[in-house]
């Protein structure tokens, strides 16, 4: 268990400590690095027998026990295929990474994110709490927004970068949403419990709102129409990282996360209407798109897109081989399609550009890249025996039927496929053979670290493919079962057999054969397709940023708009609006007060006199008057709190006063006072409405204290214990001093940080004026 | 008698969100002032005025008389008191050094950290 928890944990200590050992070994940084990831894979292999056997391996700790929350993780065929392929695939693209990204000055710093990203992407599929699920997949969307915004000099890569993050982060949210209710509907936090508990889950009220959010969340990171976006504009990032996170592994987490639900959420009328239809609506728009690119690497990306589509479909089409295929598509996919990205970053690296149209009769020159990707594109095109040709057939045997919606479904898979086997056939054969195309770089041979992991992957999708029968023992039955939540076994083999999906395969390669003869016009009718519809979500994305940043300035200029008396008026009346509504709303209005019989004459005048004083203030027309009128209220309010047993209040305001009466002289004399009030009336009378109501609020709220019932027990605890206790006579002094020491501390430090700043004000001028 | 003091806090209170809703800083300054009074005052009479002793315990006792005045308002405003003057005092020497640089005690003529005429943030990324 100990040792599980280390491998979920070690591609994050490698991370901190990859920009040290750049540093140090330069890119060869990349041969111990690699070592991390294959250790993790040779770990999961480990588990290999006993998930063939039809077990589960579960463990983990607790983390927050009150609430359910656990640090666990759960291994089935689905998680453990998706380790061996993170894994696996990362080690390989470590060391290309190497290689591509060698003698760059920031290579440190993108090891570290790579293997941020594996550590997520590992912790994801390993996850068996929600949280932990969530977590991850944030982090992933995290570590692919560092990734693309690698090169973050140019525009198009924050661009980029920023859309993913919009994008896939976004979607997290409602995936987050979707996993509480799942939480608060079966009360598990747990997938591995879950499982069981699909009944439950699938004849919920809240079914639909669960299904509708959690799609949100796996739609956007999977890239489905139409938030398939991100995915081609993901191309910005170096190609190490198109290869990883946005075909093999980063893309999948969303049809991880359908096929980890689909026993449980899965079978519904919804589910196998919404997720097929999403599905092969991405397959065709997909395809369509990859046809019109002439960029390698867009290419690629767009053909992806189309493959998540198919997995989508697959996983959502509820027949008897779905489940086979979609986990025989899926590796076969990883293997194929990382090789592509890694061999078009060669050509990119080798010879200076990645259009197709500018590249041709490489064939001599780079042999063993024409090799690979020769092996990966026969894959892709599913040439039999490679594990490509075993999924397609798996495919069409799944799809293929009588009904109306197998006919559909299966027309949109040919068309699919048969527009990727054209965009196979175009990136096998187009850069290597015909005539010599000048390229900006002289072409020759990649070195090791770039075209090992390419060779390891197409001779792994051919071995897959030859040794069929160990490989779906090992990986793709207990994959299967996982996915349809009941034991599956796969048999697709790599020699071909009589029947209806041979038939498909066959019309799908002639289909892929025509297109790629006509690649040219094809290329045409797409991209005139895509102008007439015009709009896309890639320019609505910018419209609604644009729109974003519009809204929030003229929001923030509305409430912000840089005028004092805008923020007191809000202020106060806000404030006129607490104190005066809430009484109105529950009747809680004070009593009507009577008035108190026998008040002394002289606290009468004392107070009759303090509000003169605040009249004298407000109407004072000279600086002397201000200054006398505020020392009269001054003085006035001392003098009350003489009278009501506060000599100490008064004391310290009499010394306040007359010190503030002095300095205010003082200052003042060089202040300007206007003469009047400057505020026309129609300015003044809103203000004094907004005064009056604090004022009344103010009022209200005391009247309404003063008239409840009175707790003394704080006074008498002063009282108690102030001579018994802490031995002083003057009650008021003791709690200054003593009780409340700390407070009169924070008191103290108050008034010297207003010492200095007043200082330091004073300084800054005299600094000035020498 | 918390009726007076009632009246008295409104008054205060009113005149000094008047004087602080001005443009010009010196009003606002005497604002303050009166806000710090109006305050005070409804702490004091939120603990029950008594026309009593002040609250010292007499030579020879433990506790003190059964009727003195409340002495923990007195506590509190004791330290807003000072607190209020050592803010006053700060706030006089702002005003009078923004008057000395800016030339001008009005508000809304201090514009040098939110301009009028700011430019929209860029539209790119």
């Amino acid at each position: 268990m100990a040792l599980t928890f280390a491998a979920l944990c070690l591609p994050f200590l490698a991370a901190l400590a990859a920009p040290a050992l750049t540093r140090l070994l330069g890119h060869r940084a990349a041969w111990p690095l690699a070592l991390v990831p294959l250790a993790v894979f040779l770990h999961f292999l480990g588990f290999g027998a006993e998930i063939a056997r039809g077990e589960v391996v579960t463990g983990g700790y607790a983390w927050v026990p009150a609430y359910n929350l656990s640090f666990s993780w759960f291994l089935d065929g689905l998680s453990l295929t998706f380790l061996l392929l993170i894994s696996g695939i990362g080690a390989l693209v470590v060391l290309y990474a190497g290689g591509y990204l060698r003698g760059h000055p920031q290579q440190g710093r993108f090891f570290a994110f790579l293997l941020l990203f594996m550590g997520a992407m590992l912790g994801l599929v390993a996850a068996d709490s929600f949280l932990m699920l969530f977590v991850y997949w944030e982090l992933t969307s995290i570590a692919s927004f560092l990734l693309i915004g690698f090169d973050h000099g140019r525009e198009a890569a924050r661009r980029a970068a920023l859309q993913a993050l919009v994008v896939t982060g976004g979607g997290g949210l409602f995936l987050l949403a979707g996993l509480l209710i799942l939480w608060n509907v079966t009360g598990l936090t747990q997938f591995s419990l879950l499982l069981s508990f699909g009944e439950e889950v699938r004849a919920s009220p809240f079914y639909l709102a669960m299904l509708f959010l959690v799609l949100g969340g796996a739609f956007t990171k999977s890239a489905q129409f139409p938030f398939h976006v991100w995915l081609p504009n993901a191309m910005e990032a170096p190609t190490p990282v198109s290869a990883y996170l946005h075909s093999a592994t980063m893309v999948k987490a969303g049809v991880y996360l359908l096929m980890r639900l689909s026993p449980v959420m899965g079978g519904t009328p919804a589910w196998e209407t919404i997720l097929p239809a999403c599905g092969g609506l991405t397959l065709v728009v997909g395809a369509v798109l990859a046809i019109r690119e002439t960029d390698l690497k867009r290419m690629l990306a767009q053909t992806t897109v189309a493959s998540l589509g198919l997995l989508v479909l697959l996983t959502g089409f509820g027949s008897e081989r779905a489940a086979a295929a979609a986990a025989l598509y899926l590796v076969a996919h990883a293997l194929f399609k990382g090789a592509l990205f890694m061999l078009a970053g060669i050509l990119d690296h080798e010879t200076g550009t990645r259009d197709l149209t500018r590249l041709g009769g490489l064939a001599a020159a780079m042999p063993v890249t024409f090799a690979a990707t020769l092996a990966a594109a026969a894959s892709m095109a599913g040439l039999p025996p490679f594990l490509g040709f075993l999924g397609k057939e798996e495919v069409y045997a799944a799809l293929a039927g009588g009904s109306p919606r197998a006919v559909v479904f299966t027309a949109a898979a040919l068309a699919g496929n048969g527009l990727m086997v054209a965009v196979a056939l175009a990136l096998a054969l187009k850069p290597f053979l015909g005539p010599r195309v000048e390229t900006p770089r002289r072409p020759h041979e990649a070195p090791l670290l770039l075209s090992l992991g390419p060779a390891l992957l197409a001779l792994a999708g051919l071995a897959a493919g030859l040794f069929s029968g160990a490989f779906h023992a090992m990986l793709t039955s207990p994959l299967a079962s996982a996915i349809a939540g009941r034991p599956e076994t796969v048999t697709a083999a790599p020699v071909p057999h009589a029947g209806l999906p041979l038939a498909l395969s066959a019309a799908t390669l002639a289909l892929g054969l025509i297109v790629y003869r006509l690649l040219g016009r094809a290329r045409g009718a797409a991209d005139r397709l895509v102008e007439d519809i015009g709009w896309g979500p890639d320019r609505g994305f910018d419209q609604a940023m644009r729109g974003l940043v519009r809204v929030s300035t003229a929001v923030t200029r509305a409430i912000q708009p840089g005028r004092l008396e805008v923020y007191m008026t809000a202020t106060f009346a806000v404030l006129a609006l607490a104190l005066l509504v809430p009484p109105a709303v529950y009747g809680e209005w004070p009593a009507l007060p009577l008035w108190p019989a026998g008040v002394p004459l002289h606290e009468l005048a004392v107070m009759a006199l303090a509000v003169a004083g605040v009249g004298a203030v407000l109407s004072a027309r000279t600086r002397l008057a201000a200054i006398l009128a505020l020392g009269i209220q001054g003085f006035c309010v001392a003098v009350i709190f003489l009278l009501f047993g506060a000599p100490d209040l008064a004391f310290t305001q009499f010394m306040v006063e007359t010190l503030s009466v002095v300095i205010l002289a003082l200052a003042m004399t060089r202040l300007r006072l206007e003469p009047r009030d400057h505020r026309p009336l129609r300015e003044a009378l809103p203000d004094a409405a907004i005064a009056v109501a604090c004022g009344l609020g103010v009022a209200l709220y005391l009247l309404r204290i003063v008239q409840g019932r009175f707790d003394t027990a704080l006074t008498d605890f002063f009282n108690l214990y102030s001579r018994t206790v802490a031995h002083g006579a003057n009650v008021v002094n003791v709690i200054i001093v003593d009780f409340r020491g700390t407070d009169t501390l924070g008191e103290i430090t108050v008034v010297m940080v207003a010492g200095l700043a007043i200082l330091s004000l004073i300084r800054i001028r005299k600094g000035r004026g020498t | 008698m918390e009726l007076l003091f009632v009246l008295l806090v409104a008054v205060f209170f009113a005149a000094a969100v008047y004087l602080m809703l001005s443009k010009a800083l010196v009003r606002m300054l005497l604002g303050t002032v009166l806000l710090a009074n109006a305050v005070n005052l409804l702490l004091f009479a939120s603990g029950r005025v008594l026309r009593a002793v002040p609250p010292i315990i007499p030579a020879g006792r433990d506790v003190p008389a059964a009727l003195t005045a409340n002495p923990l308002p007195q506590a509190l405003i004791l330290t807003a008191i000072v607190i209020s003057f050592s803010f006053f005092a700060f706030l006089l020497v702002l005003v009078y050094r923004a008057w000395q640089d800016l030339g001008t005690d009005v508000a809304n003529e201090m514009r040098i950290a939110e301009p009028e005429d700011e430019p929209a943030p860029p539209a790119g990324y």
